[in-house]
């Protein structure tokens, strides 16, 4: 039986989400794709009981790929998040210092590619 | 209550908060990654708390599956390339939409015989979104590793039918709510979400899929939403609120920055056919004016400013690290350069910033429509590489096009216009682009990364 205070819950709950998502700059929005992914992974909770009650075999199995599924987000979503944030950065400081100086001798090259 | 589950609780709380705390720190570049690695810590805990679970019994099964999760995470998180993300995202989606509708048909296995009602609505809610999920998103993602063609694939009442298989579906969801107790109405009810996932992502076009992708998110973070009500589990209900929230605020976002209703997304099967017959006639009265890379090397080494404009032409080319080069070659010069990123650029939200991030662009260089729009009456040199319709002023000028009234990056009003262009084939939309032909453009054909590499070594030529 699904309790009224399940409802209050899930209501608060989209009502912050939507405050705190609101706030993510474009910037961020596929980090911010992967990052929701990776909390969708909480589905973990269900399947873990699921996969570990042994209430009959089909359970177990089912259990067994939703664990899968769900861990598969968990730990590629975090992963990739990370890897996605720690691309974004900020212009290093001392090349705004100095306009007047900007052209340099031909032959250094900017490491652009990596 | 027993103590134990008092901690489990409390874990979950704890994780929940995090996971708010996460998101929340996505507001600023700077904190983001702190924030979602507590994230990540919460999702530990909460896992390691769901272990102490007394019902579970046997933990064979469990290793087994989260060794294999692991090893099959580990690589989709740390080596798929970000030229790929779109498609990455996309399966991640079907993933989490088939735990989810597994977790329901287990419980509904179980409990058919005696469910109280509202937890059979909550499953069958679950069910059906999530099943419709897992098959839509596969077909998005399919559509862009395109192994499925990204063209809308339609066919005469393809409308009536999808409307009447989704009424259906609806209709057994609700006959469940009245009589749990109907495997084959539930069962049935999943093969049709399945076929319904499938049928309605098909006529969608490429370009359409960052509404899609954010759309599908939403829906399985309902479905999730849904297994929390099912199982009794706030901390699920939470998390799939949160997600159910982004993926529909990005979908909002997309279609508005579309200027078109979810409505004619999912049902429009933009860019078939008709558009594109009207466009061949007016096109031929109209010049081109055809640039070579070393005069448009020229044009932007001796400009003040030059704006890059972004699009999916620059993913498919992989050309972004060039761009990177070409435009710290032009800094050297003492050119200012800026990129203006139009939000439904590419084929996901966000799309383009990550490609450019991932080329060391800073990311206060990266501007927003809105932020770079009353820059380019400014700006020397408006460089266009590999994006169409995000920069056709038909949008703004002519009431008869497809697309008239999307916003669009007013590339038009700045000085000199360079497109970096394959050739002269109408962009996804199947629309003429005026802006190819204006006095003040210059086209300069070619895949767009040997274009800008010819670009890059005319400018360190100078």
């Amino acid at each position: 039986m699904i309790s009224i205070i399940e409802l209050y819950v899930f209501v608060l709950a989209a009502f912050v989400g939507f405050q705190v998502i609101t706030r993510v700059p474009p910037l961020l929005h596929t980090p911010l794709m992967s990052a929701t992914n990776a909390i969708s992974g909480i589905s973990l909770v269900g399947s873990l009981v699921l996969a570990g009650a042994n209430r009959d075999s089909v359970s177990n199995w089912l259990g067994f790929i939703a664990v899968t599924a769900a861990s598969i987000n968990v730990v590629g979503g975090f992963l990739i998040t990370d890897r996605m944030l720690k691309m974004f950065r900020r212009e290093p400081r001392p090349e705004l210092a100095a306009p007047g100086a900007k052209v340099e001798k031909a032959g250094q090259r900017g490491g652009g590619s990596r | 209550m027993s103590a134990r589950d008092l901690v489990i609780e409390a874990i979950y709380l704890a994780a929940s908060v995090l996971f708010i705390l996460g998101l929340k720190s996505l507001s600023h570049p700077d904190r983001a990654r702190l924030g979602m690695q507590q994230a990540a810590l919460g999702m530990v805990l909460a896992i390691v708390g769901t272990l102490f679970n007394h019902e579970i019994v046997r933990f064979d099964f469990i290793a087994v599956a989260l060794i294999l999760g692991t090893v099959i995470g580990y690589p989709l998180g740390m080596f798929v390339p970000m030229t790929a993300m779109p498609q990455r995202i996309a399966i991640s989606h079907m993933f989490g939409a088939l735990a989810a509708t597994l977790v329901g048909v287990a419980e509904y296995r179980i409990h058919q015989q005696a469910m109280p009602r509202s937890t059979m609505a909550a499953l069958g809610f679950e069910v059906l979104f999530g099943a419709l999920t897992v098959t839509g998103s596969f077909m998005a993602f399919g559509k862009l590793q395109e192994f499925i063609t990204g063209k809308p694939v339609t066919y005469r009442g393809q409308n009536t039918v999808n409307i009447t298989l989704f009424g259906v579906a609806i209709a057994m969801f609700l006959f469940l709510i009245f009589r749990p107790g109907t495997p084959m109405v539930f069962y049935g009810m999943i093969a049709l979400a399945l076929l319904l996932g499938v049928f309605m992502v098909l006529p969608i076009g490429g370009a359409d899929m960052p509404v899609v992708v954010s759309l599908l998110n939403s829906y399985a973070g309902l479905a999730s939403s849904a297994t929390g009500f099912a199982i009794q589990n706030n901390v699920l209900i939470i998390c799939g609120a949160l997600d159910g929230a982004s993926g529909f605020l990005l979908s909002v976002l997309m279609s508005k920055a579309m200027n078109r209703s979810f409505g004619n997304v999912l049902f429009g099967a933009f860019g078939s056919a008709q558009p594109a017959l009207a466009a061949g006639a007016e096109a031929k009265d109209l010049t081109v004016r055809s640039v070579s890379a070393e005069d448009a090397a020229i044009q932007m080494a001796y400009a003040g400013e030059v704006i890059v404009v972004p699009g999916y032409g620059m993913a498919v080319a992989q050309a972004q690290h060039v761009v990177r080069e070409l435009a710290d070659l032009l800094e050297k010069r003492g050119v200012t350069v800026k990129y203006a990123i139009h939000p439904v650029a590419g084929r996901m939200p966000g799309h383009m910033n990550v490609l450019l991030a991932e080329a060391n662009v800073p990311y206060d260089r990266l501007y927003d429509m809105e932020d770079i729009n009353p820059e380019f009456e400014r700006a020397d040199v408006a460089l266009v590489i590999g994006a169409n319709d995000v920069v056709n002023p038909a949008a703004r000028s002519d009431p008869q096009s497809p697309i008239y009234g999307m916003p669009i990056l007013d590339v038009d009003k700045s000085k000199g216009v360079i497109v970096l262009k394959r050739s002269m084939n109408p962009g996804f939309a199947g629309i003429e682009n005026h802006l190819f032909y204006a006095p003040n453009t210059s086209m300069l054909f070619g895949d767009a990364k040997s274009s800008l590499t010819r670009l890059v070594s005319e400018v360190k030529a100078l």
